[in-house]
């Protein structure tokens, strides 16, 4: 159900684009104040989020380690896994984020006639690896339409993702990666019974608005091509903040631009957010150097303990009769003070 | 629980997870606690009830305490607000768990006992949550919810297995501390976790041992002692000016087996001539308050530090404990630091200056030991530990919450000849819990036991079957009482001992007259030390 109402919610958006695009006009006053405004709210967005994480206090130093710590010389300490200083938690935040380090270890767990047994499970760990980095290097892309010259290393990086040399205009590896990896993340979701217990209609909705701008992206290229010296003009105009309007942009292109204005608005809003939560995460951003090095807690506060004093009023018979030794030999003593 | 073992199987989850309904029944919950423990210690809202009561004699205003206590909470806790914010619910953690794997209750993935926080938090403190409601992934809160949230805090051991899979660090533990804090705010508490919490408060110790009490436990290892070793034995208690303060769990000194690693702690500060003190005062080092609330973490760790100052000792040993030590580690010099009253431990036998624990000043025994044998400060005989087939269950908090690995499979491995490791998948840094941790290790509550530490109990079954093995060692004291039920009933004839008392049974004192083990059992003929031949180890210092 929730991925059926996720998949309406984004078939709405696809007909508002076709409908925009088929008429210059509205297509252009949405073209131009869309963007703007998914691009404000994307920004402020963020910018507000990892404020409000940045603001909030790390009282203690949290880190879960995932190898040996070091400690006697002679024991070798997992330098990335369980770093003791702040270049190997960087070291490890940098293997989290570039290549998923936690995702690589997933096992899968099976209980069959009283013995559980745990078998390798890399496909989450490619499948969501694969999205991310051909996604970026999609976006990098884009820049192409976006800067005037375009930059050198765009164009290397369009030349090595075009690197197959497959199809005219030339396929792109990140293309064919980034739909794989959304239809299997997507099958995933639906058809594993755990995952798709758990599943809202959040997390469907960001799938299906990430293939519909993909899709209609891919569309746009192989099927039915737009004009892409028109598109060029049109995003130029955009990021220099003189839109051109009366532009004959294609149904299609609309689509790809209202929907991908829709995902940067919802971006601060949602779980997408984890992109930049990840660097912020006390258990993987801190060195394990807890006892070297005290980590200070900003609002610490002073409580009610028990103290010594209290402990040995409250025994002191029994301390004595015990014949341990006592601070207090005669309590009439301190009382007389 | 009835004579077949109980049934364990996954299952394709059912329904609607947000129904919010639970079944309280024995076995399967804790009971509540006691209002004399909550007045003790001065919490919330003390009173009779029971998690199966339909009525839980909630304050009249619970729902604003819950709220407010979130907020002050978000605010507070980067961890807390994080992971509420950033789960992509992937499921990376689903299986990753003991209790979902034993229970095959969906709500014990860690995604979903997250969940039944985060629905709550979207719903009330995020803006698409207040507008959009269910479809944003909230949910009103409801009477039914703190009960359902009193069932799953109470049903994770907060052992972090899942955080060392999930791709954000999101640590369950974290939350389930957060919820049992609120939950704590409204008086739903148990009884296991707040007793010895007040006991501890009020003694010194978990099991509410009085000074005389712990001076005869110790008077009376050291007798024992004295008969295996044929040497004299005296513990030091509460003796200003010694070099190095001794803290253990009071399981050590009162349960079984945890009595024999004890025994092992005690011949090795003998043999080695160690000038240290134990304390009737600071006679705790678990800390059940971290299964309570950050607070009463604090208010129970706090003796540490002052025992030491008060007894003018140069630094501290801690004994074998997991909990104690994710306290001792990661929360006491934050909490009750900074300990600069206190020198940088150096072992007075190696000369080892111990620079990772300058600024707590408080060392793990393992640590020491490891030390020790590293420089050959000790004859072992590995020989002793023949009856035994060892292998090591690594505790959740020393491997996932400090990383202490290597220490003790160097022990064993010096002090025992048939060491077996579980499959990969089971130890180090995957290990998983007993099942019992946080709090949770009492009778009423013992199906629940037997499922969450089926994974632990079949991994040892894996190498019983392999190997032949018939010991299990741990460094933990919740383990060292909780797993030898655990084995009991999934893999019979499998002991539990603490890796200090293999290294008692290996160790070789001088001019000592043994002939048997710490368990009173014979020596192997070939590792009997005859009368009269003063063996043992060069010791630098002596």
């Amino acid at each position: 159900m929730n991925a059926l109402y996720a998949l309406l919610a984004v078939a709405a958006l696809i007909g508002a684009g076709l409908l925009a695009g088929s008429s210059t006009l509205t297509g252009s006053l949405l073209a131009v104040s869309v963007p703007y405004a998914a691009c404000a709210i994307l920004l402020a967005g963020i910018c507000a989020r990892i404020w409000r994480w940045a603001a909030t206090p790390v009282p203690f130093r949290i880190p879960t380690t995932c190898g040996q710590q070091k400690s006697l010389d002679w024991i070798k300490p997992a330098t990335f896994d369980n770093p003791s200083t702040g270049m190997g938690a960087a070291a490890r935040m940098a293997l989290e984020v570039l290549l998923f380090r936690s995702l690589f270890r997933n096992t899968r767990s099976k209980v069959a006639e009283g013995k559980v047994s745990f078998g390798e499970s890399k496909y989450l760990w490619l499948g969501a690896l694969g999205f991310h980095w051909a996604l970026l290097m999609i976006l990098l892309r884009h820049l192409r339409l976006l800067v005037e010259p375009v930059p050198g290393f765009v164009l290397a990086l369009q030349r090595v993702d075009g690197f197959f040399q497959v199809g005219l205009p030339v396929v792109y590896a990140s293309d064919v990666i980034v739909l794989a990896a959304l239809a299997y993340l997507l099958l995933r979701r639906i058809r594993e019974p755990l995952v798709r217990y758990i599943s809202f209609f959040t997390d469907y909705l960001a799938l299906f608005l990430l293939l519909g701008i993909a899709i209609s992206g891919v569309l746009m290229r192989h099927a039915a091509r737009v004009d892409v010296a028109a598109v060029k003009q049109f995003a130029l105009g955009l990021a220099t903040f003189h839109p051109a309007t009366g532009l004959a942009l294609s149904p299609l292109f609309m689509v790809h631009l209202l929907l991908a204005s829709a995902l940067a608005a919802y971006f601060p809003f949602s779980k997408l957010m984890h992109m930049g939560g990840v660097f912020l995460s006390p258990t993987r951003n801190l060195a394990n150097n807890n006892r070297s090095q005290r980590h200070i807690n900003p609002w610490n506060y002073p409580v009610k303990t028990h103290t010594y004093q209290e402990w040995e009023d409250e025994f002191r018979e029994k301390i004595i009769a015990a014949g341990l030794p006592i601070e207090v030999e005669d309590v009439r003593k301190t009382t007389a003070d | 629980m009835s004579e077949k073992l109980l049934q364990i199987e996954q299952k394709s989850p059912q329904g609607d997870w947000r129904d919010s309904s639970v079944e309280f029944r024995k076995g399967v919950m804790c009971y509540s606690a006691l209002p004399k423990n909550l007045k003790y210690l001065g919490l919330p809202n003390p009173r009779e009830w029971q998690p199966f009561d339909a009525d839980w004699k909630l304050p009249p205003n619970w729902k604003q305490i819950i709220l407010d206590g979130m907020k002050e909470r978000l605010d507070k806790y980067r961890s807390f607000r994080l992971f509420m914010d950033i789960c992509v619910r992937c499921g990376a953690c689903a299986d990753k768990c003991h209790f979902y794997i034993g229970s095959g209750d969906p709500k014990n993935m860690p995604v979903l006992r997250a969940e039944l926080m985060r629905s709550i938090y979207r719903r009330y403190f995020t803006l698409t949550g207040r507008i959009f409601g269910a479809l944003a992934g909230g949910r009103e809160l409801t009477e039914g919810i703190i009960k359902e949230w009193f069932y799953y805090f109470y049903q994770c051991t907060e052992c972090r297995r899942c955080s060392v899979y999930c791709p954000y660090g999101i640590d369950t533990a974290e939350i389930t501390m957060i919820g049992r804090e609120l939950l704590n705010l409204l008086g739903c508490n148990i009884n296991w976790v707040l007793e010895p919490a007040a006991n501890c408060f009020r003694t010194g110790n978990h099991l509410g041992i009085q000074p005389h009490g712990f001076k005869d436990s110790l008077d009376f290892a050291a007798e024992e002692l004295s008969e295996i070793t044929g040497l004299p034995f005296e513990v030091p208690i509460n003796r200003k000016g010694a070099e190095i303060l001794f803290i253990m769990p009071s399981a050590d000194y009162f349960g079984t087996p945890h009595y024999y690693t004890l025994l092992g702690y005690l011949m090795l500060f003998k043999e080695i001539g160690l000038d240290y003190t134990v304390s009737a005062f600071a006679s705790e080092g678990g800390n059940f308050g971290l299964f309570s609330s950050h607070e009463l973490m604090k208010r129970l760790n706090a003796k540490v530090y002052d025992e030491a100052r008060r007894l003018g000792v140069k630094w501290i040993i801690g004994g074998e404990c997991g909990h104690m030590w994710r306290v001792l580690h990661q929360y006491m010099d934050t909490m009750n630091g900074p300990a600069d009253f206190l020198e940088v431990p150096v072992s007075p036998i190696t000369g080892t200056r111990f620079e990772h624990a300058k600024s707590t000043k408080m060392l793990h025994i393992a640590e020491f030991t490891a030390d020790l044998i590293h420089h050959g400060k000790l004859k072992l005989d590995p020989s002793r530990n023949d009856r035994w087939k060892v292998t090591y269950h690594d505790s959740c908090n020393p491997a996932r919450g400090m990383g202490l690995l290597e220490e003790p499979r160097y022990i064993i491995e010096k002090t025992c000849n048939h060491f077996y490791e579980m499959p990969e998948n089971t130890i180090r840094e995957q290990t998983f819990c007993c099942g019992s941790g946080s709090g949770l290790g009492t009778d009423e509550n013992l199906e629940m036991r037997m499922r969450g530490g089926f994974p632990r109990a079949n991994a040892v079954k894996y190498v019983k079957e392999k190997h032949g093995v018939n010991l299990l060692a741990c460094m933990c004291a919740i383990d060292k009482a909780t797993l030898p039920t655990l084995l009991e009933y999934w893999v019979p004839d499998v002991e539990v001992a603490g890796v200090h008392e293999l290294l008692g049974n290996a160790l070789v004192m001088r001019g000592e007259k043994r002939t048997t083990d710490l368990r009173g059992e014979p020596l192997p003929a070939e590792a009997v030390i005859p009368a009269g031949d003063d063996g043992g180890a060069e010791v630098a210092h002596a």
